[in-house]
């Protein structure tokens, strides 16, 4: 059973802190001094300080690769460190995924470096999901790094996981399950993605995708002209 | 009084780590006191006793080897902490040259090293990593989930058993494992002696010959294509 949360928020109500103190399992050990459980119980000291124990990846559009080996050797220096068995396997796996996520595909020869942008997102999503197997992967505001969202969104589900989106995106939000939503820093309401906006999810996807194709118009030289609205 | 020997490269958060250190340790209600080592500028100690108000010192190694100078003024460091009844000694130093370390028997040593220099940085630093009883890694905010496992996977090779602490310095987390390892370290007593093995040989540049080439110099030498070899009396 996977899930999938958005926070919204305007900018500076507080949603990138949240997801920080939700990534190091926060016991008052933050600046926000939140508190932060699993199931009820504040996790053990030991639990938050193993990386590979943390169950939350990360990503944010801050977060870059710096490692300048090339992806493949990367991939499975990651891979063998998660002892996952099927090293090989797991990393062909996360290149298929980031994949479908990217315009351009990776080439596994380049340094991690040299991915563009989307790439780099893709792949570390990639990454976590396949890879570091984590249950709870955050995500802050990747709509910007040009990566294919829907898609992100379809994905994801098939993995049975809980991601959490910080986001601006309609699209993403009204997809989602439910989202809190954030004021002065704190949460101030969570609202479940009930029927009535359930109905209204096809419309905003139209808009969204008219948007998308304006988008690969501008891209591609045309000139906009009212025909590039209709379809 | 405990002694607390924090090296770590240039620019990789030993100043902020020390900083919440210290901040936690006087909540604690210890007495910390502070000694910067570095070659030839240092703030951290005015800094120090401006925003923390404990007793600090600096020293410039000046000409000296920043870790032979550390050698040399520590057993005076230790006399003036002990004048200022501190509780808790904490060195920071440039820790420049790979092959010594700073690290002194029965005190606790500490490596501060960046997650963003590189995944090959755990093997190339030698002693001052595999000495040290912790290393702390700074600016995990900043390298992906994938990059910082890669980078603790490499600390344990080079060193296995080392206690490895993530840390988000800048914001203060991560910080109470440290103090943790600080309470649970002995008391110094007894004459003070280095962790590691000093190098093999006098530096014949160090003494002042600046002759380039193996043949200008005696000692321990080595040529490009063979191991080092003793060249002399």
């Amino acid at each position: 059973m996977g899930q999938v949360i958005s926070i919204v928020g305007a900018t500076g109500s507080g949603k990138t802190t949240l997801i920080k103190d939700i990534e190091l399992l926060a016991r008052e050990n933050t600046p926000s001094r939140r508190t932060v459980t699993l199931n009820g119980i504040v996790p053990s000291e030991e639990h938050c300080l193993l990386p590979s124990d943390r169950l939350i990846a990360l990503i944010t559009q801050h977060t870059n690769f710096l490692s300048d080996m090339r992806v493949k050797d990367f991939l499975a220096t990651h891979a063998a460190i998660r002892s996952c068995g099927r090293e090989g396997l797991v990393v062909d796996e996360t290149l298929a995924f980031a994949n479908q996520l990217t315009g351009e595909p990776i080439d596994t020869a380049n340094a991690m470096t040299e991915l563009s942008g989307g790439q780099t997102r893709a792949l570390m999503i990639a990454d976590a999901v396949v890879i570091g197997e984590s249950p709870v992967i955050l995500l802050d505001e990747i709509e910007n790094a040009g990566i294919h969202r829907t898609k992100v969104l379809e994905l994801l589900k098939q993995y049975k996981k809980i991601f959490i989106f910080v986001t601006h995106d309609p699209r993403i939000t009204l997809l989602s399950d439910f989202r809190i939503v954030m004021k002065n820093g704190a949460m101030q309401k969570v609202i479940v993605t009930n029927g009535e906006e359930k109905k209204v999810v096809e419309q905003v996807k139209k808009i969204d995708d008219l948007l998308l194709r304006l988008r690969a118009y501008i891209r591609n030289g045309e000139i906009i002209t009212e025909s590039h609205l209709k379809e | 009084m405990k002694l607390v020997i924090c090296s770590g490269p240039p620019t990789s958060g030993k100043t902020t780590v020390l900083r919440h250190v210290i901040k936690k340790l006087k909540s604690k209600g210890e007495r910390p006191v502070f000694v910067k080592t570095d070659v030839q500028f240092a703030c951290e100690d005015e800094l120090f006793a401006q925003e923390l108000s404990i007793p600090v010192k600096k020293v410039y190694s000046g000409e000296l080897c920043p870790d032979h100078c550390n050698v040399m003024v520590l057993g005076d460091a230790v006399e003036w902490a002990r004048k200022a009844k501190a509780t808790v000694l904490m060195i920071e130093t440039a820790g420049l040259c790979l092959r010594c370390s700073p690290y002194v028997e029965g005190a606790f040593g500490m490596v501060v090293l960046e997650a963003t220099s590189g995944m090959n940085l755990p093997r190339k630093i030698g002693p001052m990593l595999s000495l040290a009883d912790m290393a702390i890694v700074t600016k995990i905010d900043l390298v992906s989930q994938a990059e910082k496992e890669v980078f603790r996977a490499r600390i344990l090779e080079a060193c296995p058993g080392m206690q490895v602490i993530e840390s988000d310095a800048l914001h203060g987390i991560g910080i109470e494992p440290i103090v943790k390892m600080i309470y649970n370290s002995s008391d110094i007593q007894g004459p003070l002696y280095l962790r590691g093995n000093p190098p093999l040989g006098t530096c014949t540049i160090c003494v002042g010959k600046k002759e380039v080439g193996w043949k200008q110099h005696f000692g321990v030498v080595r040529p490009l294509d063979h191991q080092v070899f003793y060249r002399g009396e």
